[in-house]
């Protein structure tokens, strides 16, 4: 799922070198807008997204909804999940939102990735897996705070959304957004996705009466390169169990920002004290060789030819 | 669509109601959506179930299935009550003023004048407009004035007559016809003018009668009133609503009526001919308009000419049958545009019959069959059911499953000698003898001989598609047909060819239609259709020249639009109404231009509408009586008094020089020249204003007339396959059918990615009835008819509620319709291989003859 030829590499899984490239070109940051305030749940985007990523079908089962399936899957990377919202005061929504990667600008699955090179960020935001390089410890899955990565059983690896990187190389939209026919599905820059949904936000607010309708781009995570505009931003977790304020398990940030570190610090230190020792004791000496003892093995037992 | 997809954008408010274009017209849909987000448009969507549509929606009503007559007529009385009305609009640009013949009686008792109670007919003749001239502000006695707290006396007033035209029935009077000179009163204050009229028909329609009927309490109902006549706050005519329907409104007892309840209430708004607004049927498949323009009905020829009939002894007796004379008042002017009938008629009969079709044999009319009943889909049906019909040819359909009552369908063909199926899967149609339920031993009995024919796809032909907007877009082939799969045309020429090869070396009782029809094709056995859409568009068959249009054509010249169809034969066209798609310049259907100058989505160069590619009917009421437009920064058409002619961004819809002053009206199809809000005669089968009637099968009595609850016009079908249920019997739950976004119809059943988004059928069961039944989820549910039975799973929503109607509790339940026994799903058994249609009744609607899929009674149960 990789396209290491078109777009620039910003982080490395587990990678112990500098980034090849980082830098030498500036990219923007890709965005996703969902507007579920138009989404009509038409399922477009899923069947694009089956097709252009040439996934195998398989067997669903009714399960008292209208949504596909109850949650995305190694072979079916986004989903439109139908939520029917009761209110108290007897009134109704039908909240439909497209769950798929989030593609997080702090990726949780990056940094609990332990194979070198099975996950990248690009520069312009996307969160790539490298099936190559993934050795199938599905540490990403509890790296993730969306639920997003889904382990095959059968190849041992894990798949997720690529935000289409194949075709965003070659200039062109995600195929999801291509297939939206409302147009609640755009893509572009970050800074333009975002004026966008503010935009549309302030809309529906002032507008629409969803007085707390904004957008969602948590920044527990630094940002999303998928943003949301929400009817009702205060409650993100009504549309199918969105977290309000997604973060990567401690393990993995204690992990990377604190255990890692000391790790490295700890070598620098051994490394250090190495140099100091060769500056304090000099170059090892040459000590006098032992006698060689000569040690013949034992003959083959003989007459046991086979 | 009077408008098109793309100008739902320039709205500023939608009544979406009897249709769910979000799940059924998901790409369409983005135009509503446009609306909402660039010019801030209000959205109210109607309908039984909290709908896909719904979900985006500013304001949802749950209605009772069926009861839409109500909810419109209480938006009709809503609109009147408040002044949210277009009063110039309503004056000069429909029939509001005009006055009523006496003896003409509203239905506060369920009927109109003129019934017949033993035949189930009306005698039409008290619906007409009176005889006159300016009647304004005269001699209107005060106490005659039939406001609505005087309703009484005015229905006294009018009793005795009605039943003095009862009386008069018995012996036939000559058919009554449209005075030329009608009386009216620019007051509006005649008490048998027809707004007058209108309003004491829908006083009765009160916020509280409509929460009795619909379900859906006062205040809410009161709210969308307000919100959707909120466009006409103070008489402002700067704003626009539209209404956009689907079969939700068409599938009923009472379908017609709801469609004209709409185009009323859209014509006292003033909403009727202007960007923005308009009554918008969604068409359900890619080409519906397409088999509707050319003559997929039994009672019309192509571009909507009525079909001939057994009367119809000559061409002439049948021109002057179908011709309409201008009515209207004498000070002014009717364009009555279908005046050039017999232009569009010779001019077809010269595309069908060529060279045999002359003026002395009065251009073969007499080939043409005279239809002497009624061959509506259920009557076809019905008739085989009863052993008359005796074979059938199934093209692009699927009979068993689409009709109401399966189980009649299917065992009408097992009475058939033959079936002729063209499908690109194996149907239930041609497998009806796989049917769930015929044993061994029943096959044994079926001796109905099928032959399938493998047709081509879609992507595997050619030719247009005409969407709801009426644009023709030719489309090309994607890929061939796959194995041996044949163009459906080419199946169609070859059995054609193969008639006529017959009827040519056997004769027969009248073999000249088929041995003289036209069939001047390049390769006869393989029509090329842009062949035929050349023949449909029509052409010169000898020089002509028009000076007044500065057109002059050769023979053999594709005609460029139908002002050039001439009634002497010397011009054919398969349909008058694409005449103009395919001129000299080529393929209009082809054109691909995206330049839109105006903005307002019209896209003159691309694709081509009819007619005359114009993008919204009757755009001269866009504009006040001068002829501006009511609102500039949406400017369609505006007369031009320099160039002394209507101009715009647009093709006017005009007679292109009519100057305002001759006031002539904008709905240049009615003889009348204005919108019918009164339709005279014999338009409609059941009433010249839209009374609400229950459902064939209905949970109440009519709160309005309990003692004519249903349809009066509407007759039943009587072999014992035909059973209708009542509340008494246990049938209390409405029922009704749809479609969904992941299926089509009964194709996608056979597609793998379509299964997998959906892949069982169910039954949508409001939570609260689920937890009471004790029903879970998932749980096999059985749904039964006074007709049969359906099992599937149970989808427990909150998206329906439970409702109050009529004081009582009513629960509403519903089942998409895409499975049937064969498919994907159904062949790993996965589904109970049922139609949804074995529930429905056969039941029409007395205009168009759409069976009553939505509104039916059931029982329900755990299986």
């Amino acid at each position: 799922m990789s396209d290491r030829g078109t777009l620039r590499i910003q982080q490395i899984s587990a990678h112990p070198g500098p980034v090849a490239g980082e830098g030498a070109q500036r990219q923007d940051k890709v965005c996703k807008l969902i507007d579920t305030t138009t989404c009509i749940g038409c399922k477009a985007c899923e069947v694009a997204c089956v097709e252009w990523n040439d996934m195998p079908f398989q067997t669903t089962y009714f399960d008292n909804t209208y949504q596909t399936m109850p949650d995305t899957d190694w072979n079916y990377w986004n989903l439109i999940k139908f939520n029917e919202d009761q209110h108290d005061d007897g009134s109704f929504a039908w909240l439909m939102r497209k769950h798929q990667c989030m593609h997080c600008e702090d990726p949780g699955c990056l940094r609990a990735c332990p194979a070198d090179g099975a996950i990248v960020q690009y520069s312009n935001g996307i969160v790539d897996f490298q099936q190559e390089n993934c050795i199938g410890c599905q540490f990403c899955v509890s790296g993730c705070p969306f639920n997003i990565p889904k382990f095959n059983p059968n190849t041992k690896k894990v798949y997720k959304c690529t935000l289409c990187s194949d075709r965003v190389g070659a200039g062109l939209e995600p195929a999801c957004i291509k297939a939206c026919p409302t147009g609640c599905l755009h893509f572009g820059t970050k800074d333009d996705m975002k004026f966008l949904a503010e935009n549309r936000a302030s809309q529906l607010r002032e507008v629409s009466g969803f007085q707390n309708a904004g957008v969602y781009d948590p920044d527990t995570i630094g940002g999303t390169h998928v943003i949301y505009v929400l009817h009702d931003a205060t409650k993100p977790e009504r549309y199918g169990n969105l977290p309000a304020k997604p973060r990567i398990p401690l393990s993995f940030t204690v992990w990377k920002d604190i255990f890692k570190p000391i790790g490295l610090f700890g070598a620098m230190l051994g490394f250090v004290g190495v140099v100091m020792h060769y500056v304090f004791e000099g170059p090892r000496r040459e000590q006098p060789t032992p006698p060689v003892v000569r040690i013949d093995p034992p003959p083959p037992p003989a007459g046991k030819e086979n | 669509m009077t408008n098109g997809w793309i100008d739902i954008k320039n709205t500023d408010m939608m009544l979406i109601m009897g249709g769910n274009p979000a799940e059924n017209h998901p790409c369409g849909f983005k135009w509503p959506v446009e609306a909402k987000r660039n010019r801030n448009a209000k959205m109210i969507v109607v309908d039984p179930r909290f709908t896909r549509t719904a979900a985006v929606a500013d304001l949802f009503c749950q209605i009772r299935a069926g009861a839409d007559i109500a909810f419109l007529g209480g938006m009709i009385n809503y609109a009147l009550e408040n002044n949210r009305i277009a009063k110039d609009y309503l004056v000069n640009y429909t029939n509001a003023a005009f006055i009523i013949k006496e003896g003409f009686k509203l239905p506060e008792d369920g009927l109109f004048s003129g019934f017949d109670a033993a035949t189930k007919i009306y005698d039409k003749s008290s619906w007409n407009y009176q005889e006159g001239g300016n009647e304004t502000g005269k001699a209107v006695p005060v106490s005659a004035a039939a406001t609505p707290a005087e309703g009484h006396e005015a229905k006294a007033a009018v009793v005795p007559v009605s039943t003095a035209a009862k009386g008069a029935a018995s012996t036939p009077p000559p058919p009554p016809s449209l005075p030329p000179n009608i009386a009216y009163d620019l007051s509006l204050q005649h008490p048998r003018c027809v707004y007058q009229l209108l309003k004491q028909q829908y006083s009765r329609y009160t916020p509280e009668m409509v929460e009795r009927i619909t379900g859906i309490p006062k205040d809410q109902f009161l709210k969308a009133a307000d919100l959707f006549t909120s466009v006409r706050k103070n008489g402002d005519m700067k704003k626009v609503a539209t209404i956009i329907y689907a079969v939700g409104w068409t599938q009923h007892s009472f379908g017609t009526q709801i469609i004209r309840t709409a185009a009323m209430l859209q014509l006292l708004m003033g909403n009727v001919g202007r960007a923005g607004g308009g009554v918008n049927a969604l068409r359900g498949h890619s080409n519906i308009q397409g088999a509707t323009d050319m003559a997929g009905i039994f009672d019309i020829l192509p571009g909507y000419l009525k079909v001939p009939n057994p009367t119809d002894k000559d061409l002439k007796t049948y021109l002057d049958r179908i011709t309409p004379k201008p009515a209207k008042p004498n000070e002014w002017e009717s364009f009555n545009y279908w005046s050039n009938t017999p232009k569009f008629m010779v001019s077809f009969l010269k595309a069908m019959y060529g060279n045999a079709a002359t003026k002395d044999n009065d251009f073969a009319f007499q080939y043409l069959p005279k239809v002497d009943r009624n061959y509506s889909w259920v009557n076809i049906w019905n008739d085989m059911y009863e052993g008359t019909v005796k074979g059938m040819f199934a093209f692009g359909m699927n009979g068993v499953m689409i009709g109401p009552d399966s189980q009649k369908n299917i065992d009408a063909l097992k009475k058939a000698d033959f079936l002729v199926v063209c499908e690109i899967y194996p149907d239930e149609t041609s497998a009806f003898w796989q049917a769930p339920g015929i044993t061994p031993d029943d096959l044994k009995q079926i001796n109905t001989t099928v032959y399938r024919l493998p047709g081509a796809g879609f992507a595997e032909k050619d030719g247009t598609f005409v969407n709801s907007a009426r644009w023709l877009q030719w489309k090309n082939a994607a890929l061939p047909p796959p194995g041996d799969c044949r163009l459906d045309q080419d199946i169609l020429a070859q059995i054609f060819l193969k008639i006529r090869e017959l009827y040519q070396k056997e004769g027969g009782k009248f073999p000249d239609p088929i041995l003289k029809a036209s069939w001047a094709y390049t390769l006869p056995a393989h029509p090329s259709l842009s062949e035929v859409a050349k023949e449909i568009n029509g052409k010169a068959l000898a020089d002509i020249s028009d000076e007044k249009l500065g057109i002059s054509l050769k023979a053999g010249q594709q005609l460029p639009g139908f002002a050039m169809l001439h009634d002497d034969g010397t011009t054919s066209s398969g349909n008058w109404l694409y005449c103009g798609s395919w001129t000299e310049a080529g393929s209009m259907q082809q054109r691909r231009g995206t330049e839109d100058p105006s903005g307002l989505g019209i896209y003159p160069n691309w694709g081509w509408s009819w007619p005359a590619n114009r993008r919204v009917l009757y755009n001269r009421a866009s504009c006040d009586l001068a002829g501006k437009p009511w609102d500039p920064t949406r400017s369609q058409v505006w007369w031009n008094e320099t160039a002394q002619k209507w101009v715009g961004n647009d093709v006017p819809d005009f007679k292109p020089d009519s100057k305002p002053e001759e006031h002539m009206g904008p709905f240049i199809m009615n003889p009348e020249g204005v919108g019918r809000i009164f339709v005279p005669l014999g338009a409609m089968a059941d009433g010249p204003f839209p009374e609400f009637y229950e459902p064939i099968e209905s949970p109440i009595e009519n709160p309005l007339h309990p003692s004519q609850s249903t349809n009066p016009v509407v007759k039943k079908y009587k072999t014992k396959m035909d059973k209708y249920g009542t509340p008494k019997e246990g049938y209390n739950i409405v029922c009704t059918t749809y479609r969904l976004t992941e299926h089509y119809h009964y194709w996608t059943k056979n597609n793998p990615m379509n299964v997998e988004l959906v892949p069982e059928p169910f039954v949508e069961i409001p939570a609260e009835l689920a937890d009471q039944m004790g029903i879970r989820g998932g749980e096999k549910v059985k749904v039964t008819s006074a007709r049969s039975d359906y099992i599937a799973k149970a989808m427990v929503t909150k998206r329906i509620k439970p409702m109050m109607v009529d004081g009582k509790k009513l629960y509403q339940i519903g089942m998409p319709i895409h499975w049937g026994f064969l498919g994907i799903s159904e062949g790993e058994g996965r589904t109970a291989k049922m139609p949804a249609n074995l529930l429905t009744p056969t039941v029409v609607d007395p205009n168009a003859y759409t069976p009553e899929f939505k509104g039916f009674l059931v029982k329900l149960e755990k299986v």
